[in-house]
């Protein structure tokens, strides 16, 4: 008797799992740039990549001033030193990269099925010189950023088409993860990423305009004011959580490339514009 | 002159303790109504960055560059009759509403419970 109810139950769940379909990344897509275009019908969808500024008119004369002069400039002259800078080996970065390396910047992250991983541009970098017998670089800035605004750079105006294969249940795992992440509530002040950047886009938080979802990777790496610097996205990432007194992951760990995953598939059929610059 | 001002002001204030003290004695619950300084504790709190920081989100008495994520704090005492109700909301606010962005202030024990009790004072005062 008991034996049969759990079995029944356990159908039953089975059977509730099976009706109430997942939605897609294809869905989900389609349904954040509804709610976009819905909430902020002045912007088109093409100025998402310019953040804050993309709905915010007052703070945007001031960044175009800041964009004559990019204060990212030096970190591109230093990242095309850096990058054509041989290893101990002789190669180079450009070995590791299709294209060596120029103007692809757009097809990070990916999802790798060998490695059952998925790997962003910063991730590539570092990997590229392991295998060539060097150190790997710190994560969040100096030469990596300056290395990945270079490459961002060679790639402005690419298109972003991140892809989930809809047969790879790994891909669509890590997708899930990173979607779960910008969702779900965290931190002692129990906010998600989207309650900031989906449900408050465009409200004041104190004297800040929250920026819309889409577009947040477009221009990363990002010179930020306050921080008097370049930074990568996962520099942000741990800002962010950080602010809500969550625990950061590690950078480029596999949880803020899950993050980074669904983040920048959020951002498909966006130009890439990096690096940019924001207060 | 000064003199009598003074002892004048003394009787009152011994007046109003012993009023006080009186009303006190007969209706309890009036023991529920701020004092001064719990109201300036409370907007000490409320405004500070890294405990309230309710102005980040809420146009809030004389506070500056406030956020406009919730509704203004203003005419507190006809939206909440029932100060306990006002108190219930900010000691954790995903009772009323599980999706609200607002911080669960007294749950998450990013408040003391006393602190809580002083920034009810100062926003029922709005
Ligand atoms: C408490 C509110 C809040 C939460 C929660 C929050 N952010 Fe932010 N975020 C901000 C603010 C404020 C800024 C700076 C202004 C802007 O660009 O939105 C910002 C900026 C960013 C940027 C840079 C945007 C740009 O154009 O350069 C990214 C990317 C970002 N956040 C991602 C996230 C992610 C991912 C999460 C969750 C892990 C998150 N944020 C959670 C407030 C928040
Ligand atoms: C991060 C944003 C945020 C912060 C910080 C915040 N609130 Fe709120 N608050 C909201 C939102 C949004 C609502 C609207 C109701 C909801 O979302 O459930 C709200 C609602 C309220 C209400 C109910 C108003 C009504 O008329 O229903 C009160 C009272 C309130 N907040 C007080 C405070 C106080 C006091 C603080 C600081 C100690 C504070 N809030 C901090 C976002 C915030």
């Amino acid at each position: 008797m008991k034996k049969l109810l759990i079995a029944s139950i356990l159908l039953g769940l089975l059977g509730g799992l099976a009706v109430t379909a997942q939605a897609t990344p294809q869905e989900d897509l389609a349904e954040l740039r509804a709610y976009f275009k819905n909430r902020f019908p002045n912007t088109p969808f093409k100025d998402y990549i310019n953040g804050v500024y993309s709905i915010d008119p007052a703070s945007r004369e001031e960044w175009e001033e800041i964009e004559e002069f990019p204060p990212y400039e030096l970190s591109i002259s230093n990242g095309k030193e850096l990058f054509d800078t041989p290893f101990a080996n002789g190669k180079s970065y450009a070995d590791c990269f299709v294209n060596g390396g120029i103007g692809i910047a757009e097809r990070y992250p990916f999802f790798d099925s060998n490695s059952g991983q998925v790997i962003t541009l910063e991730s590539a970098i570092n990997a590229c010189r392991e295998a060539n017998g060097e150190e790997p670089l710190k994560w969040q800035k100096g030469p990596i950023a300056d290395i990945s605004a270079y490459m961002h750079y060679t790639s402005r105006g690419n298109i972003i088409n991140i892809q989930v294969p809809s047969d790879n249940p790994a891909a669509l795992a890590a997708y899930e993860r990173g979607k779960n992440h910008f969702y779900a509530k965290r931190g002692q002040l129990n906010m998600s990423c989207a309650d900031c950047h989906v449900y408050n886009s465009g409200n004041k938080i104190r004297a800040d305009i929250l920026s819309p979802e889409i577009g947040h990777t477009t221009h990363f790496p990002v010179y930020r004011s306050s921080w008097g610097e370049l930074g990568t996205l996962h520099r942000r990432y741990d800002g962010c959580n950080k602010q809500v007194r969550a625990k950061p992951y590690p950078s480029q760990g596999e949880e803020y490339r899950a993050l980074e995953y669904f983040d920048t598939y959020m951002s498909n059929g966006l130009e890439i514009n990096g690096p940019g610059a924001r207060k | 002159m000064r003199q009598s001002a003074k002892k004048f002001f003394t009787a009152t204030l011994s007046l109003a303790a012993l009023l006080g003290a009186l009303t006190l004695l007969s209706f309890p619950a009036a023991a529920a109504e701020g004092t001064g300084s719990m109201i300036e504790k409370g907007k000490a709190v409320a405004e500070d960055r890294i405990k309230g920081n309710c102005l980040a989100c809420h146009v809030m008495g004389d506070g500056t560059l406030p956020g406009n994520i919730g509704p203004p704090l203003i005419a507190m005492k006809a939206r909440f009759p029932d100060k306990d109700k006002l108190r219930a909301q900010i000691w954790d606010a995903t009772v009323a509403n599980p999706d609200t962005i607002m911080i669960p202030f007294g749950r998450n024990r990013v408040l003391t419970e006393e602190e809580i009790d002083q920034v009810v004072e100062y926003v029922y005062t709005l």
